[in-house]
């Protein structure tokens, strides 16, 4: 399965970051492989609206299935959900392989609804 | 056409209203047709003094996206062009229609003529007569960012034969210059203050480029002399200096005109008009 991790850095060692919109890294990791790529978001961070609809365009285009992240606004998920991806919520900072491990593990829950307030501009 | 006037400041509170609902008042007083609009959509005002009679109610509209999924071949050209991020191609595109500015860039690159614009209500406009005063008054909804379609939509109501006085938004973003542009003259309201000062600056240098003439009204005018120094150097003219008065402020506050409690303030409306017409 292709996971995307929001990372504060371009490696699975790296603290995750909990925004998804205006998230610095997005690393693809395959479950099967075992293999990790990252994808540099940071133009992205200057977008003056609409972070979230990009980032959910950029992690479609790169295959992912699933994205584990912290928060996901209201337009962020819903275009997370016609791409068909699902959200795997982790509520606190921690190394990218944690979330990971986590995430193959089932420990960490599905988001079936924004969790973070819409911003206007 | 008759002068278009803006008045508008770099910081909230130093009196634009007060300025342009005086000047409204003494033109008519002078019978001279005037149109006052209040192109502060975000937080319109100038009714509370000129009281006006509304007529007229419209609402006010930007054209948005609707993509018809059958006709679309998924080529993504729309999402790509917009700026704003407003389309995502997730599969088939994907509208937010609050993110849409309206500027119809993916109707025009959609080779399959798959997208069509259709209206999406931001805010309302009523025009009325205050007396002599035609009125017109933008309001943007409240949730809503985007305020110039609504000020261009309050412009567009403008008489052609009446002087037209633009109540403008604070600031020296997007709002304001949206203002400033439709005007032939540009006032600035400002206060003897540091931070008066400070968003004259920021307003001077957002309007200068428009190439219109600008003056300056200072208003609560004391002994701190620092804009009138700054204003001599950067060359824009002092049309008036307003003092500061406990009893404008208590007229204010409930909402009456200054003139027949304090006849002098008449005076000082005619010469900031004279100075106005000199402007040009």
């Amino acid at each position: 399965m292709k996971v995307v991790i929001t990372a504060s850095g371009p490696t699975l060692a790296e603290p995750i970051d909990l925004h998804f919109g205006r998230a610095k890294y997005f690393i693809l990791a395959d479950t099967e492989t075992g293999r990790a790529k990252a994808h540099d978001n940071t133009p992205n961070l200057q977008a003056r609206q609409g972070a979230g609809v990009q980032s959910a365009e950029t992690v479609a285009n790169l295959g992912a299935e699933v994205v584990v992240t912290g928060s996901v606004g209201p337009k962020a998920y819903r275009a997370l959900q016609a791409a068909g991806i699902k959200i795997a919520l982790v509520e606190a900072v921690c190394p990218g392989t944690e979330a990971l491990r986590r995430f193959k593990d089932n420990e960490l829950p599905v988001l079936d609804k924004p969790n973070s307030e819409g911003h206007w501009v | 056409m008759p002068l278009t006037i803006a008045i508008a400041s770099g910081k909230g509170g130093t009196g634009k209203t007060t300025v342009a609902v005086h000047l409204a008042a003494w033109l008519a007083e002078q019978g001279r047709p005037v149109h006052y609009l209040d192109c502060d959509v975000e937080e319109p005002n100038g009714h509370l003094f000129l009281r006006p009679k509304w007529t007229v109610e419209e609402e006010v509209s930007i054209p948005v996206p609707a993509v018809d999924h059958d006709r679309c071949t998924r080529c993504g050209k729309c999402a790509a062009v917009c700026e704003f991020n407003a389309i995502a191609m997730l599969n088939k595109p994907l509208v937010f229609p609050e993110l849409c500015h309206g500027c119809g860039g993916c109707t025009l690159v959609c080779p399959v003529q798959a997208i069509r614009e259709v209206p999406r209500v931001i805010g309302t406009m009523a025009t009325g007569r205050a007396g002599k005063i035609q009125f017109t008054q933008g309001r943007l909804n409240v949730g809503e960012p985007l305020a110039p379609p609504v000020i261009r939509a309050v412009q567009a109501r403008r008489a052609p034969d009446a002087i037209a006085l633009l109540d403008a938004p604070p600031g020296a973003a997007c709002p304001a210059v949206a203002t400033a542009r439709g005007a032939d003259v540009i006032i600035l309201v400002t206060e003897p203050t540091p931070f008066g000062l400070h968003d004259l600056e920021l307003a001077i240098a957002t309007f200068r480029p428009l190439q219109k003439p600008l003056g300056v009204v200072v208003n609560r005018a004391d002994a701190d002399r620092r804009v009138q120094e700054y204003c001599a150097g950067a060359g824009i003219p002092i049309l008036a200096e307003l003092p500061a008065e406990r009893r404008v402020a208590e007229l204010y506050a409930r909402g009456e005109l200054l003139f027949a409690a304090l006849p002098p303030w008449r005076d000082m409306f005619a010469k900031l008009w004279q100075q106005i017409k000199a402007l040009q």
